[in-house]
């Protein structure tokens, strides 16, 4: 009995070694506070998105570039003087989770959110925020759920509306195509969100729409059905307003079935290019929305995918994009309000929503963005196609 | 006076624990010393242990294994969810909650009542598959749900929002994927503790009624119990639907403590299903309180790792099989013996000391 307990201890000493092993080569990823505040004053920012679970690239690419930017504020001074310290939550794209990890927030003493990722959690996030005057700035949640009755909540992302209405209008006006196919996710707000908000848009512009195909969450590796009925209902163009992976599969069955209409996919789709062991030349001729390419050759761009790459690895989307814009808006707006975090979290949260509404901003994914008081922003969706396994703007 | 037997004894001792906890936990909330994560779990925990009550019923007593009633908890917490959000201006506050607590209550223990109809005629592990297909059933369902309000009435969809065909000014419900939006925030820790506490009552009676004393012989032998003529099929659906019904309320407390209730595998699906049927089996199959206890400790443990990051996951399993292991592996439950590690003798020693003082 003794030995096994012995065993038992020494194997439990192991994994401890292991584990703490592990912790000290990523150094970054693993501890959500990087900035040690030892008493002094600092900007708190707080994040919250999926690090674990099935949406974890999504949040883990918002956390990782939220730090670059952090890193990059305080080498040059901070803000207003101040340093940012930034500590980032996981919520596992849960509603209940994500309030969790807001509280936890709270208890840090978090000033300015800047989260989350997913538009579920967030809506039910903003409801706290707004409850608490916390000033929040969601890199990614697209739904109009977010910002809908709350005057604190801003979007840097385009809205679900306004990317499917600008999807609809640009295929009716460049005569893309006339009968449409559409597949989506019928679990995922986002998606689910884009196609209401085109369907509406295409009824207006005369667009007929031959076949709408669902799929949810639980089956999203075989597409061959939904594929095949679009076929067989003649559709010359398929709307697919949902995530890469996903999109990857639909490109290579749509090839396999010797099915070629316009494929035309919505942001979710930036990304296609890196996914492993996809044959880029299936993505030949794809249309989709981003305000962010990661190869684009302005020094910004370059300087935030380097460092990215370094840090972290891999290929930046553009949701980091969003997040990495999103510091750099709240260093703006806290300038020119100048504010101090002394200030108490309604001073800041009354001063950013004023201040925010004043910011031309120029970054990463937009030039001259603006912010109503809906907490919409201004860029407008742009539609690029992929080319020798790059993206072209077609406008 | 009558003397009292021993499991109502139990059932006041963690009734008291309970109203002790939560004047403790009242105390730190007046006093500002309770920090906002727990302040914020104390709703949720509460709900997660009315659900898990309702399935170590249909564990314990009928001997069932369900792996669905997390779709309980959805059926009850969208129903009263959109009681609540369709009537938010027409009805005032208390009455309109009671109302949504009443119908999200009913609608799981229809549901339940329904499904037990086929599904009790099977047993063991198909009975565990049926349920788990149904628990997903909701789910998508609901996940394709559209219900819009406007002048003319309801309006029902599977299709998609534009075939609500609503008037300009109607408002949409349930939309689909994205759930329920802007539920008022009804669900105070004093309900939630009453509901508990309520629940914790219903079943002690119930297993120790007549009709309880009948469930739990068929559990035993089912052969014996048809025997003696108890109608099999009747005292089956009861506890079932009781069960359902104590999920569904815990469902009803869950919507209205968020603002956006969506239906994913996180929140609604198998993984919660399997969840609560962790809390019931560590708690202890057939114990209502240790479900509680289970419940607390798992529900808080997660939160409480927050510090270590990505291998917060990790951690809470490899805590999760120690736990298990610690509470029902044979060698261990005998060395606990052995050393007079178990819970009763912990808990006679306890109480031996203070009587010597």
């Amino acid at each position: 009995m003794k030995k096994k307990f012995l065993s038992v201890g020494l194997c439990a000493t192991m994994v401890a070694s292991l584990f703490a092993g592990c912790g000290a080569d990523n150094g970054a990823a693993t501890s959500p506070e990087t900035v040690e505040t030892s008493g002094e004053l600092t900007w708190r920012i707080g994040g919250i998105g999926p690090i674990t679970g099935g949406a974890a690239q999504y949040g883990q690419g918002v956390m990782n570039a939220i730090q670059i930017a952090v890193d990059e504020v305080n080498a040059e001074g901070g803000i207003n003087g101040y340093k940012v310290s930034f500590n980032f939550q996981d919520d596992e794209a849960d509603n209940q989770k994500a309030v969790n990890a807001y509280n936890t927030l709270k208890d840090w003493g978090m000033q300015i959110l800047e989260g989350t990722v997913t538009s579920g959690a967030c809506a039910a996030v903003s409801a706290e925020t707004y409850n608490d005057r916390i000033f929040q700035l969601t890199p990614s949640a697209s739904s109009t759920s977010v910002t809908e009755g709350n005057d604190n909540t801003f979007q840097i992302c385009f809205s679900d509306p306004n990317q499917g209405t600008v999807s609809a209008d640009y295929i009716a006006d460049n005569g893309l195509g006339t009968k449409i196919g559409i597949i989506y996710d019928s679990s995922d707000p986002y998606s689910s969100g884009v196609y209401q908000n085109f369907a509406k848009e295409a009824a207006n512009v005369g667009l007929e729409i031959v076949a709408t195909e669902a799929f949810t969450s639980d089956n999203k590796t075989d597409f061959s059905t939904q594929l095949q009925k679009c076929k067989d209902a003649g559709a010359d163009l398929l709307f697919l307003p949902f995530y890469y992976q996903e999109g990857s599969v639909v490109l290579k069955q749509a090839h396999d079935m010797s099915y070629a209409p316009v494929m035309f996919g919505v942001d979710g789709f930036d990304g296609l290019l890196g996914v492993k062991d996809f044959d880029v030349s299936l993505a030949e001729g794809v249309y989709l929305l981003t305000p962010f390419a990661a190869d684009a050759e302005d020094d910004a761009t370059k300087n935030f995918v380097t460092k990215y790459e370094e840090q972290f690895g891999g290929t930046p989307n553009q949701f980091a994009a969003d997040a990495y814009d999103g510091v750099y808006i709240l260093k703006e707006a806290l300038e020119s309000a100048g504010l101090t975090p002394e200030a108490s979290n309604e001073e800041i949260c009354d001063a950013l929503i004023a201040a925010i509404q004043k910011v031309n901003y120029n970054g990463l994914t937009g030039e001259g963005m603006t912010w109503n008081d809906q907490g919409e922003v201004s860029k407008s969706p742009k539609a690029v196609i992929i080319q020798n396994g790059g993206y072209v703007s077609v406008e | 006076m009558k003397k009292l037997n021993g499991s109502t004894k139990n059932l006041i001792s963690s009734i008291a624990i309970i109203v002790v906890l939560y004047l403790v936990m009242n105390g730190m909330q007046a006093t500002g010393n309770l920090s906002s994560l727990m302040s914020g779990l104390l709703v949720p925990v509460c709900a997660y242990s009315l659900v898990a009550i309702g399935l170590n019923l249909c564990v314990g007593y009928l001997g069932e294994l369900s792996l669905g009633h997390a779709g309980f908890m959805c059926v009850g917490a969208f129903t009263s969810a959109f009681f609540s959000k369709a009537f938010q201006n027409e009805i005032p506050d208390v009455p309109r909650f009671i109302l949504a607590l009443l119908i999200g209550t009913f609608f799981a223990a229809l549901f339940g009542f329904l499904i037990a109809i086929p599904v009790l005629r099977l047993s063991g592990d198909y009975l565990a598959i049926v349920t788990l297909a149904f628990g997903e059933i909701i789910k998508n369902v609901i996940n394709v749900l559209y219900v819009g309000k406007d002048v003319n009435g309801f309006h029902f969809s599977l299709k998609d929002m534009m075939s609500l065909n609503m008037d300009f000014d109607g408002v949409v419900i349930v939309n689909g994927a994205q759930g329920i939006t802007g539920t008022p925030r009804q669900s105070t820790f004093t309900i939630a503790v009453v509901l508990l506490i309520l629940a914790l009552i219903i079943t002690h009676n119930f297993v120790n009624s007549r009709t309880g004393r009948a469930v739990k012989a068929i559990r035993d032998n089912q052969i014996a119990a048809e025997t003696v003529g108890l109608p099999i099929t009747k005292y089956k659906l009861t506890a079932f639907t009781i069960s359902a019904a104590i999920a569904g309320v815990g469902g009803v407390i869950y919507a209205h403590n968020i603002n956006s209730l969506t239906a994913t595998t996180n929140n609604f699906g198998y993984n919660m299903s399997i969840m609560i049927l962790v809390y019931v089996v560590l708690g202890g199959i057939g114990n209502f309180s240790g479900s509680v206890v289970a419940t607390v400790v798992l529900t808080m443990l997660p939160e409480m790792l927050r510090g270590l990051s990505t291998y917060r996951m990790l951690i809470y399993s490899i805590v999760l099989i120690g736990l298990m292991l610690f509470n029902w592996a044979p060698g261990i439950l005998k060395f606990r013996e052995e050393h007079g590690l178990t819970t009763k003798q912990l808990v006679g020693r306890f109480k031996k000391n203070k009587e010597v003082q």
